[in-house]
């Protein structure tokens, strides 16, 4: 099922320099009772967000409008645990399309590439560069580029490519998915199940 | 000829194409689903107007959210009944094998998965939830897979994946006594992190690894997971088809022996190289608990909680951050702090060897007057072997509740929910923040140990509580 095309985002980002944040805090499992793809924004680090109570925590970065914009860029080792692509449905139902760390979990990953998140794999420094950059000034502006697999500090310029394989890069560019491309396929593969 | 891995031969067995700069194109021998990750995979299919390729290679059981009580009646939780009543639905449809709540072999995925024999070596198998990595105790490939993947094993059977680099973790030696499996996994995970696998397909070898159980074996590759890892997978041998024989999906008669002579090639050849190797001695783990908010986060349960000497930054604060949930402070020890839960379940020790090892341990005793007990089998089958073994009845006389199979407070989407700020010893297999209910404080840790804190009300070694 296609997707938004991604190509060129420019945007403000929402800091969250946590380590490890794993799937439960992104949604945790109470939240995954849905049996369609609605409204998970409503949800996303839900126990972080709010209280027992419901109201919002006033020091949780989703609740300071100081930050905003399409960009999350997190601490290492964010989206480790649960396999739940509700996780990244909830991302995207907020309103991300790019997510940017110093690095992922293996899961996680792919089900941002299957709804089309864009995962952005920076080094560390170039993480603290971002972070430091986005706390000194909320509203800077950071290029995610896909054709040219660039990030960009737009202030300073300064940039990291990054990488991603070529299968992917164009399902993201062209909003395709992979059943499109293995329905295509479909007698290849039963002549290899048949062979089994 | 070239020198291949486990992995390797089953992988590579497994590629109907490799996309050129892309990923593999995977078949999938395997796959099971549960009520809480298909509902939308099966919706996108109806919207696309397609239908479910080989139905007879899918098996479905509701598990996540069931509630773990009254199981012959109407759920509940209107959401949670909705989800459940949409797997049934489904699976009528397509002609989807189910294993029902109620039904003689319901029960968590991963661990009814293995009872039916259902996992053999050399398949590949996925499912929508992460643990689906225990299913490599039997040498198969298993991972667990987004939605959007359920989706397309259901569409085409296939998925979309790179292969992942190759890691071997060896552990030699000889366990000591109150020493389990899950010690050793919380023992690794503790030595390379909830990230340090990540990327790896892990296989788990060695004297250590090759004279545990079956049950145990799959507490080990259940939680690779944990570490990061794509998956982890233990070579077949004589341990895993004396476990298979009988089972009702295991091949029977010639096809059994043209089985078995297959599952003995699935091995590591001698020489074949892996992208990380890791070597433990056994020697070298002790009871293990966790203290923090992810499983990399554990210490031997008579050791002290790391200070943060050495730590700044981000990383500083993420610990800091973890402790002040847990309630603890740097360089303190867990051993003799009060704790209000024990959970025995999860398809990390809910099987029938882990409710032995608890009913052996508490046999006679009484639990502390601050616990609440909870044990939940994996499956109907384990209840109802635990049952006929009288474990039961020792566990009651304990003071244990014994609850209806399904995953309960493992992730505490049911009704089994942990208080906040009560402190729970669960022998399932993740701590994070709210994993057993917002607010709970969750330390992982084996059977036995949490046997042992049953009975104290404390943190205690099981091996003091052996000793007298």
């Amino acid at each position: 099922m296609a997707y938004d095309k991604f190509t060129v985002l420019r945007s403000t980002a929402v800091p969250l320099p946590t380590e490890n944040v794993d799937t439960d805090q992104i949604i945790p499992a109470r939240f995954l009772k849905a049996t369609e793809r609605e409204g998970f924004g409503d949800n996303l680090f839900r126990d972080w967000r709010y209280d027992v109570e419901g109201n919002p925590k006033k020091d949780f970065v989703l609740n300071d409008s100081t930050y905003s914009g399409k960009i999350l860029v997190s601490g290492k080792n964010f989206g480790s645990g649960s396999s739940r692509e509700h996780a990244v449905w909830a991302i995207y139902d907020y309103g991300f399309r790019c997510v940017v760390s110093s690095f992922f979990a293996d899961i996680f990953k792919n089900n941002c590439l299957n709804i089309g998140v864009l995962p952005v794999t920076v080094s560390a420094e170039f993480a603290d560069k971002l972070f430091a950059a986005i706390q000194a000034d909320p509203k800077t502006e950071i290029e995610v580029n896909l054709p040219e697999q660039k990030i960009k500090l737009l202030a300073t310029g300064e940039f990291e490519t990054f990488d991603i394989n070529e299968y992917k890069k164009d399902n993201m560019q062209n909003g395709f998915d992979d059943i499109d491309y293995l329905l295509n396929m479909s007698s290849e593969i039963d002549a290899f199940a048949a062979s089994k | 000829m070239e020198k291949t891995t486990l992995f390797d031969k089953i992988w590579d067995s497994h590629v109907v194409k490799s996309v050129p700069a892309g990923p593999d194109v995977f078949f999938i021998d395997k796959h099971f689903i549960h009520e809480v990750t298909s509902p939308v995979a099966f919706l996108n299919l109806e919207k696309r107007g397609i239908t479910v390729k080989y139905p007879e290679k899918t098996i479905a059981t509701p598990d996540h959210n069931v509630p773990t009580v009254d199981q012959d009646q109407t759920i509940k939780d209107k959401l949670s009944r909705m989800q459940v009543e949409r797997l049934r639905e489904n699976c009528k449809r397509y002609g989807i094998e189910l294993h029902d709540l109620g039904s003689a072999h319901h029960g968590i995925v991963h661990v009814i998965g293995p009872e039916l024999g259902v996992t053999q070596p050399g398949m590949t198998i996925v499912c929508g939830d992460s643990h689906t990595s225990t299913h490599g105790a039997f040498g198969a490939i298993a991972f667990g897979i987004g939605t959007s993947e359920v989706e397309m094993v259901l569409a085409t059977q296939c998925i979309m994946q790179s292969k992942a680099k190759k890691m071997r973790i060896s552990v030699n030696g000889t366990l000591g006594s109150g020493v389990t499996s899950k010690d050793i996994i919380l023992y690794i995970i503790s030595k390379i992190s909830a990230a340090g696998a990540t990327g790896y397909f892990v296989e788990y070898a060695g004297s250590a690894i090759q004279s545990l159980s079956m049950e145990a074996r799959m507490t080990i590759c259940n939680m690779s997971i944990e570490m990061g890892a794509r998956g982890g997978l233990i070579a077949p041998d004589e341990t895993t088809f004396d476990y298979l024989k009988g089972k009702r999906y295991s091949p029977k008669g010639e096809a059994w022996d043209k089985a078995v002579a297959y599952w003995k090639t699935l091995k590591t050849d001698e020489g074949a190289i892996f992208d990380e190797e890791l070597v433990f001695d056994a020697a070298d783990i002790e009871p293990m608990i966790t203290y923090g908010t992810n499983p990399g986060m554990g210490i031997k349960v008579v050791g002290n909680i790391p200070t943060t000497e050495g730590m700044e930054g981000s990383n500083k604060t993420s610990y800091l951050k973890s402790l002040d949930y847990m309630g603890f402070a740097p360089g303190e020890a867990v051993q003799g702090k009060l704790v209000d839960y024990v959970f025995v379940g999860s398809c990390t020790n809910g099987r029938i060897e882990d409710i032995r090892s608890v009913a052996q341990f508490v046999k006679g005793h009484k639990k502390a007057d601050n616990i609440t007990a909870w044990i939940v089998p994996g499956s109907r089958e384990v209840e109802k072997m635990a049952h006929e073994e009288g474990l039961v009845k020792i566990l009651e006389e304990a003071g244990f509740e014994l609850r209806q199979p399904g995953c309960s407070a493992c992730l505490a989407m049911n009704d089994d929910k942990i208080p906040s700020g009560k402190y729970a010893v669960s022998t399932s297999n993740r701590n994070f923040e709210g994993r057993q209910g917002p607010g709970a404080r969750t330390m992982l840790a084996s059977p036995l140990t949490v046997a042992a804190v049953a009975i104290t009300g404390r943190i205690t070694d099981p091996r003091e509580v052996f000793e007298n």
